[in-house]
């Protein structure tokens, strides 16, 4: 029986020597268990060792191989040949960020934001290593441990539109990770962190489309927080306007 | 050539790293860090760790109780005078990862919850569900962003140690987006670079855990010790050998053979109880859990999948919520890569490679004998894991010395002038032209993809959970094989930005030197004890010739040459390693005889 392949079509880019992306084509044997980036890992070692992308753990946590898979922020690693065999399987570089070379996008404007968020516990009650841990029930720790556990894969960003039309905009990730330490009980800092929030480039930017969350790999639902934060940094009267979440794209 | 002048440089940016970059700042804040990491440093591969890091945490236990379960964890191969220092060390380094704002798992009274793990008598695993590492990493990265004296070069790839006078002066670093070289200078240099675990076929390694740092830090004279010991984790999955934490059994897991009958009985880790006892059955080491699929494996009592023999981890007794509640990734990648519901039906795993025990050589204090060289986490072999490493030891040893090595790097540096920037700078000049040369005259007819394969595959064959003098010399052989016709490498990606083949045509170059240094360390050492096991001759441990630590040196083109150093046994004298019913019952002989 002859070997059954898929085809991955994989938008290129080489600044040294291309002027514009182009889409090339791959023929790769199917099996039922591969995912997306074990495919990109074949066309690597048998195919085409030109080309370049990010990943590293292979199992959804490290938050390195986030691409647009068929139109859809995905993580490669996690998104399986057999949900689109028999179609072609097309592989781009992730939405709203410059590509630096083939897969791989240019990321510091995340990182940038990451930084400026103040992501670290600034505590309300400063506490000596010999008085040990700070107490925090499971209901504390629930306030904020979804939000704590954004692997930075930038997929909320691929897909949210208003980052795609004002970059200025702090975003999905950063701004659930701004959260994460608002909402944390050892954390008293929330005040100085809603200045951002409330600025231009804060949670006022996001439309409420909810798509952030609908892609987030790791279920930190984004548009939550952002929400809270709304509501937060302006009372509860912004909340008229918010659709429920992930209702449109 | 860019030129940047720190005072510290740190080669790595994973839990290691990340916690002597913060040491450092603590300490010193007007000394200047340079942290260099491959990737951004929330890529590293302490984000895959899952189920926990070690540091005692209730009143019924003990830094003594810690101490004889890492000792004998590690088969009486362990710096006894290290190890006691780390567990002392751990609880209060596993609560300023609290004060940081790692979301450690909770009691309903608030304090920090701790685990059952395999080979440890007492519950002191603090966890943060089954994300571990990643809280753990994320927590430190997001905490080093407070330090203004931590300068990051992200995504940069460390291609050379300088070392000019005796000493560690800098590291030369490709900028992976540009393709430009620039030369760290720094009066010390710490690396923090994690295992080698990628040069096996079947890892739960990341694709970046290639060895760098023990490469670099080795062909500059410094010796990789106990390089043989590499630990087969029991439970991963088929194929890809992706990980499901030892925590699963912690929490309750059994393991199944393909009559459901839970083997490890069988093998000295009995009795069988409802319950796992912790140091008995599935909460048993790794390296004897490995084993025992071993030898169920040559029984015929292993399930045949198609990603070969597999046995069965249940987890179904334990129940959806408490699945969801303390094993959410377990549960969604059994779920998302296997299609398996762990509420409902047995997860199919295997052993595969996860743990380099051995590594650079440093003493107590991370220093290597190279001075101004320091080391720390799984590319060092600090002496704390031996012939088997506990599992939860790793991650709490990446917070513990990496603060002792971002300590001991800044006193040094503060202690030492400048080099010569003239000297430094014609070295660095060389190993750049070294480094482009890789691809600029490498036109060879050898592919990279092609050689790593080989080397994975024979690694499997002489390395694995048993091995053969026969096979170990072959595995020898062919490493000699492949280092020579590494040289005729040819790379087709020419250009600067993002050459990802550049990258990794240099990390074959390290995996291969490494690799070496196992295989021969293996073939050398002719006992079995802990994760290094033979099956011709030399069944049993033999502390009366290989109660030492081997030390491979390196030596260019030729075969390293091995030699060894002793063991320090401060105050627990090599026994009878036993778990389960024989090793409460050689406990109590001990306390009462």
């Amino acid at each position: 029986m002859a070997e059954k392949t898929i085809t991955i079509k994989v938008l290129r880019y080489n600044p040294e020597q291309d002027q514009a992306p182009v889409f090339q084509a791959y023929q790769v044997p199917f099996s039922d268990d591969m995912s997306v980036l074990q495919a990109l890992l074949f066309i690597k070692d048998e195919l085409d060792e030109t080309l370049s992308f990010r990943w590293s753990c292979r199992m959804a946590i490290c938050g390195s191989c986030g691409m647009m898979i068929n139109g859809n922020p995905k993580l490669s690693c996690k998104t399986f040949l057999r949900d689109i065999y028999p179609e072609t399987v097309r592989v781009e570089a992730l939405n709203h960020f410059p590509i630096e070379r083939d897969l791989v996008v240019v990321m510091d404007d995340f990182i940038d934001k990451l930084e400026r968020i103040q992501p670290y516990i600034i505590p309300a009650a400063p506490r000596s290593l010999a008085q040990g841990e700070y107490l925090q029930t499971p209901a504390q720790l629930e306030k904020y441990e979804q939000f704590s556990s954004c692997i930075n894969c930038l997929l909320c960003y691929a897909a949210c539109p208003q980052y795609g039309l004002n970059p200025e905009f702090i975003g999905p990730g950063a701004l659930a990770l701004l959260h994460r330490y608002n909402a944390d009980s050892r954390d008293g800092a929330s005040a100085q962190r809603m200045e951002l929030v409330a600025a231009e480039e804060g949670v006022f930017n996001c439309t409420a489309v909810g798509y952030c969350s609908e892609v987030c790999p790791k279920h930190v639902d984004p548009a939550n927080a952002v929400n809270q934060n709304k509501t937060t940094a302006a009372g509860n009267y912004f909340m008229s306007f918010l659709k429920p979440r992930g209702t449109s794209k | 050539m860019e030129i940047f002048k720190a005072d510290v440089v740190i080669v790595g940016a994973g839990g290691a790293g990340l916690r002597a970059a913060i040491a450092v700042a603590e300490a010193e804040p007007g000394l200047t860090v340079a942290l260099v990491s491959k990737v951004y440093p929330m890529r590293s591969h302490t984000v895959a760790a899952e189920g926990g890091s070690a540091g005692v945490a209730q009143a019924h236990d003990s830094f003594e109780h810690h101490f004889n379960d890492t000792v004998s964890g590690g088969d009486w191969l362990c710096e006894q005078d290290v190890v006691e220092y780390f567990v002392s060390q751990c609880p209060e380094e596993m609560v300023q990862l609290e004060h940081w704002g790692c979301p450690w798992s909770r009691k309903p009274d608030g304090h920090v919850n701790v685990r059952a793990f395999g080979g440890m008598k007492i519950e002191r695993t603090w966890f943060a569900a089954d994300k571990t590492g990643f809280h753990m990493l994320h927590t430190l990265f997001q905490t080093s962003i407070k330090y203004p004296s931590i300068k990051r070069f992200d995504e940069h790839f460390c291609t050379e140690l300088i070392v000019e006078d005796g000493r560690a002066q800098g590291v030369v670093v490709i900028g992976i987006a540009s393709g430009e070289f620039t030369l760290i200078e720094a009066g010390a240099v710490v690396f923090a670079t994690g295992g080698a675990g990628r040069v096996f076929r079947e890892n739960t390694n990341g694709g970046i855990v290639t060895g760098d740092g023990m490469a670099l830090a080795y062909r500059h004279g410094v010796p990789l010790r106990d390089m043989e010991f590499v630990q087969y984790h029991p439970t991963c999955m088929p194929g890809t050998g992706l990980l499901f934490t030892e925590a699963c059994r912690g929490e309750g897991g059994f393991l199944l053979n393909k009559d459901g009958y839970r083997y490890l009985q069988d093998y000295g880790l009995g009795p069988a109880e409802p319950v796992p006892r912790n140091k008995a059955m599935e909460l048993g080491p790794r390296d004897r859990l490995s084993q025992a699929f071993w030898h169920e494996q040559q029984k015929g009592r292993t399930i045949e999948g198609p990603h070969g023999s597999v046995v069965h981890l249940d987890l179904r007794h334990l129940g959806e919520q408490k699945l969801r509640e303390r094993l959410p990734q377990i549960y969604e990648l059994a779920e998302e890569f296997l299609g398996v519901d762990p509420a409902k039906t047995p997860i199919p795993v295997r052993p595969a490679v996860h743990y380099t025990m051995g590594g650079v050589l440093v003493d107590g204090r991370c220093a290597a004998p190279l001075p101004g060289l320091y080391a720390a986490g799984e590319c060092s072999s600090v002496g704390i894991h031996g012939a088997n490493r506990l599992g939860s030891n790793s991650l709490a040893e990446l917070c513990v010395f990496g603060k002792v090595a971002g300590i001991e790097a800044a006193r040094f540096a503060r202690s030492v002038a400048p080099g010569n920037a003239a000297t430094l700078r014609k070295q660095a000049e060389a190993s750049e032209q070294k480094a482009r040369a890789i691809v600029t005259k490498s036109d060879g007819s050898e592919r990279i993809a092609t050689l790593r394969k080989e080397m994975a595959e024979t690694m499997e064959r002489g390395c694995g959970i048993y091995r053969l003098g026969d096979s170990m010399q072959a595995t020898c052989d062919k490493l000699d094989e492949l280092r020579q016709r590494y040289k005729n490498i040819g790379i087709e990606d020419k250009s600067s930005v993002w050459n990802s083949n550049w990258l990794m045509a240099i990390e074959l170059g390290f995996q291969l030197d490494v690799a070496q240094a196992m295989a021969y360390s293996a073939l050398s050492r002719k006992e079995s004890r802990g994760a290094h096991q033979r099956l011709d001759g030399f069944e049993t441990r033999d502390d009366e010739n290989y109660l030492k630590h081997t030390l491979a040196h390196f030596d260019g083109d030729g075969r390293p040459r091995i030699d060894y150093g002793p063991v320090r046994i401060t105050k627990s004298q090599p026994a009878v390693r036993a778990y389960g019913a024989a090793g409460e019952k050689a406990e109590k002989e001990a306390k009462h005889g």
